[in-house]
């Protein structure tokens, strides 16, 4: 595997903004209600369990995966279900959540509490991806595919490699990186439990080198774990893109339209990684994470340890951002995230961060015409031409836009931030990716 | 109430007025070298050029396509500083807003404005003015250094002028008459020779695109394979014919070839859009600023140079299009 410093392909250095970094996890506390989706991954929804009265406990199952993509959800609290019916999400549209009125905090009896760190393995392949799979855990990083389907490889195909991701490239975001530095053992361990049901020998931990304190105290620790090493990278956005990332660790190129095994790799988050550490030693259902609250809205930043379902407003208030002066939510980090409607939204499995915007940073730059200047096709990390694209879309040429590979896109949104001329060019990118997976 | 949108939710501090404003700063340091050299004479034409392109755009905006008016994105200022450093310092006015006219009017505006024009603005006011007008457009008042009024000057060839002009098949003595009337290379390298205003000094240039490289206006490709490429194909007709005007040194020092390379040729509506398709245009334009320098009746090929590739653009961005990720060939 040939080394390199980063990605080779585009990319752009937006601002940091790592106000977070120094702030150790803090427990956010227990929110008066919680409110539980049923979707908080890709696939189909779990089937519910639940109804209203019943009394849960913080583990208890919820809802059941409804067939092989799709994962468990557990109460994240205890108390009684007050109801369970379609509300309004962060987006504004009805989802089914489970609402649950919380009352003390009384565990399930099977989850192991204590903080000792358990560094045997006793488990086969089959029996990690069972537990995995009765934790309910998704890729926590943003993307939310079911764990355990990436972690069982298909028929034909060869792993070799884990990579766990803790690049967290996003601006203000610093979840994972706090995670490496508290959490740095049980990722390991967590490397090691994959790589056993991968029936692989070689993980590596890739770190962005701007996260100085999570390099050291990984590099010190992976010392003691055969065949767990740390990478660091240079510091360019979009490196925690799965292809990117496998690019700038191993030079290989996932084709086109294909998945990461079929280079012989397999990428999870970091906090994915500790999910599995506890699902499959602590027996602790996914059913919290941490979650950074920052932005230029928020008095207090801070990174949370927050139960799923806890609502952003519970948070919200906890950095003190006051209501009048925030002009815009957000939903994960300022490049990728979505900006939200509803303030009383719950924090899902895959909510990495809550960012409040100043409301004089909360609008949209004015558009003008585009003056060619290459920019976009310079940044984009895939080798797209945002330009034609958004030319192709604007005429509604889908089959131009499909043939510019739109499908490709991750959608890392590097076009629309480096554009002069202020045009959406993501949006118009998404349209296409849209547009054209609906003719299919 | 709070605000939807899409993301993402940051934007680089580049904006096309930022832009634009770099790249008047860039061409500050040329400015400076020319009321240096040519005077009050040099300013007046850049101080024409300039109110003569923002005028005419206001104009254009207001009372013929009733838009709001476009010229606070200030790319009408850089036509008019180009346009002006294209010119020579002695031009009387009324042919100055002539060219500003059919910069901005006809090259720009009649297009569709800033970013739908094929043609470079000010190379095409400078072509237009330099067919119309050629007695004026050729007279080159000498350098006089400090010497601001410079109200009588003389005037100078430019050397590539001399070099066109020089008869290889006369008597070795008058050759070498005419040969001394060539500016050393470090004349050049300041700007103390005769030619338009900010062609001449080509370290004055040089900060210029230091500038534009500092702040990630341009990239270095097209000015380096531009003048790279003017370089090498005179090195090769020298050493192969021992013709003393093809000189390399001399070829890249003299005429608006630097102020091309770096402020022309890289202009960003009327050049490719992807690294190889500008690679392509500059070694293009190299070759046919060589082409005409050499083998045509005019003495300089810069402007038909880049006029020429500008037409191509359309056709260089069809082919040389990025590789996609995921695409190559294991």
């Amino acid at each position: 595997m040939s080394a390199k410093n980063t990605f080779t392909i585009g990319g752009i250095h937006p601002d940091k903004h790592k106000i977070t970094s120094h702030c150790p996890t803090v427990d956010a506390g227990l929110p008066e209600i919680a409110y539980i989706p049923v979707k908080q991954h890709i696939g189909s929804p779990a089937k519910i369990l639940v109804k209203k009265g019943d009394k849960v406990k913080v583990g208890t199952l919820l809802a059941d995966a409804d067939g092989i993509v799709s994962a468990d959800v557990h109460s994240s609290v205890s108390g009684e279900v007050l109801k369970v019916e379609a509300i309004e999400g962060e987006f504004g549209y009805l989802e089914d959540m489970i609402t649950i009125k919380v009352e003390g905090d009384e565990w399930e009896e099977s989850i192991d509490r204590s903080p000792d760190i358990i560094r045997d393995i006793p488990f086969t392949p089959d029996e990690i991806i069972a537990k995995i799979r009765g934790a309910g855990i998704v890729g926590m990083g943003g993307a939310g595919y079911p764990t355990p389907v990436k972690t069982k490889v298909p028929e034909g195909k060869k792993a070799e490699c884990l990579i766990v991701n803790g690049i967290e490239c996003e601006p203000y975001l610093t979840a994972d990186d706090r995670l490496m530095v508290e959490k740095a053992e049980q990722i390991i361990i967590g490397a090691k439990i994959l790589n056993k049901a991968l029936g692989i020998q070689n993980a590596i931990i890739a770190i962005d080198e701007n996260k100085p304190d999570a390099i050291a105290v990984m590099k010190k620790l992976t010392r003691s774990y055969v065949g767990v090493n740390v990478r660091v990278l240079k510091t360019k956005y979009p490196q925690g893109a799965e292809k990117q990332l496998i690019e700038a660790i191993t030079g290989r190129e996932v084709p086109s339209g294909k998945l990461p095994i079929d280079v012989g790799c397999i990428v999870q988050n970091v906090g994915t990684v500790n999910a599995v550490y506890e699902a499959v030693m602590k027996n602790k259902p996914l059913f919290e994470r941490i979650v950074t609250v920052s932005g230029n809205a928020a008095e207090t930043p801070a990174n949370f340890r927050v139960r799923i379902g806890t609502p952003a407003s519970f948070l919200i208030s906890k950095v003190h951002g006051k209501p009048e002066e925030i002009g815009k939510i957000i939903f994960g980090g300022p490049m990728m995230g979505t900006s939200a409607v509803n303030i009383d939204a719950p924090i899902t499995k895959l909510t990495s961060g809550i960012l409040l915007l100043h409301d004089d940073k909360s609008y949209k730059p004015e558009e003008s015409v585009c003056i060619r200047c290459g920019k976009c096709v310079e940044v984009c990390p895939v080798g797209l031409m945002p330009f034609a694209i958004s030319c192709a879309m604007r005429e509604r040429d889908y089959a131009e836009a499909a043939k510019l590979h739109v499908l490709d896109c991750i959608e890392c949104g590097s076009c629309a931030y480096t554009c002069p001329a202020k045009i959406p060019l993501l949006d118009y990118c998404k349209l296409g990716k849209y547009e054209l997976k609906k003719q299919k | 109430m709070l605000k939807i949108s899409t993301a993402p939710h940051m934007n680089s501090p580049q904006t096309t007025r930022s832009i634009m404003r770099d790249v008047i700063i860039a061409l500050l340091p040329a400015a400076a070298a020319a009321v240096l050299f040519f005077g009050v004479g040099a300013l007046k034409v850049m101080v024409t050029a300039v109110a003569g392109c923002v005028v005419f755009e206001y104009l254009i905006c207001r009372y013929l396509l009733k838009i709001p008016a476009t010229t606070d994105n200030l790319s009408a200022v850089v036509t008019g500083l180009l346009l002006a450093f294209n010119l020579p310092s002695n031009m009387p006015a009324w042919i100055i807003l002539i060219g500003c006219f059919v910069a901005v009017g006809i090259a720009k505006m009649a297009f569709g404005g800033l970013g739908k024009n094929v043609f470079n603005p000010a190379l095409v006011g400078r072509v237009f003015l330099f067919i119309s007008f050629p007695v004026q457009m050729t007279s080159w008042p000498k350098p006089e250094f400090l010497n601001f009024l410079n109200l009588d000057a003389s005037t100078a060839a430019t050397p590539l002028g001399i070099l066109k002009h020089l008869d290889t098949g006369s008597s070795a003595a008058a050759l070498s008459g005419s040969v001394q009337e060539l500016p050393q290379y470090w004349q050049m390298l300041v700007g103390y020779t005769g030619g338009c205003l900010g062609e001449v000094s080509a370290l004055a240039l040089l900060a210029g695109f230091a500038y534009l490289l500092w702040r990630r206006i341009i990239g270095w490709h097209i000015p380096f394979f531009y003048i790279a490429t003017v370089f090498l194909f005179n090195a090769v007709i020298w050493l192969s014919t021992g013709d003393i005007r093809a000189e390399p040194v001399m070829q890249i020092l003299s005429g608006g070839l630097f102020l091309g390379a770096i402020f022309m040729a890289t202009d960003y509506v009327t050049t490719p859009m992807t690294r190889n398709g500008q690679i392509l245009f500059a070694v293009g334009c190299g070759l046919l600023t060589v082409i005409i320098r050499r083998y045509s009746v005019y003495p300089e090929g810069v402007s038909f140079a880049i006029l020429i590739m500008n037409a191509f653009v359309p056709l260089i961005d069809r082919f040389c299009v990025p590789r996609v990720f995921g695409t190559r060939r294991n």
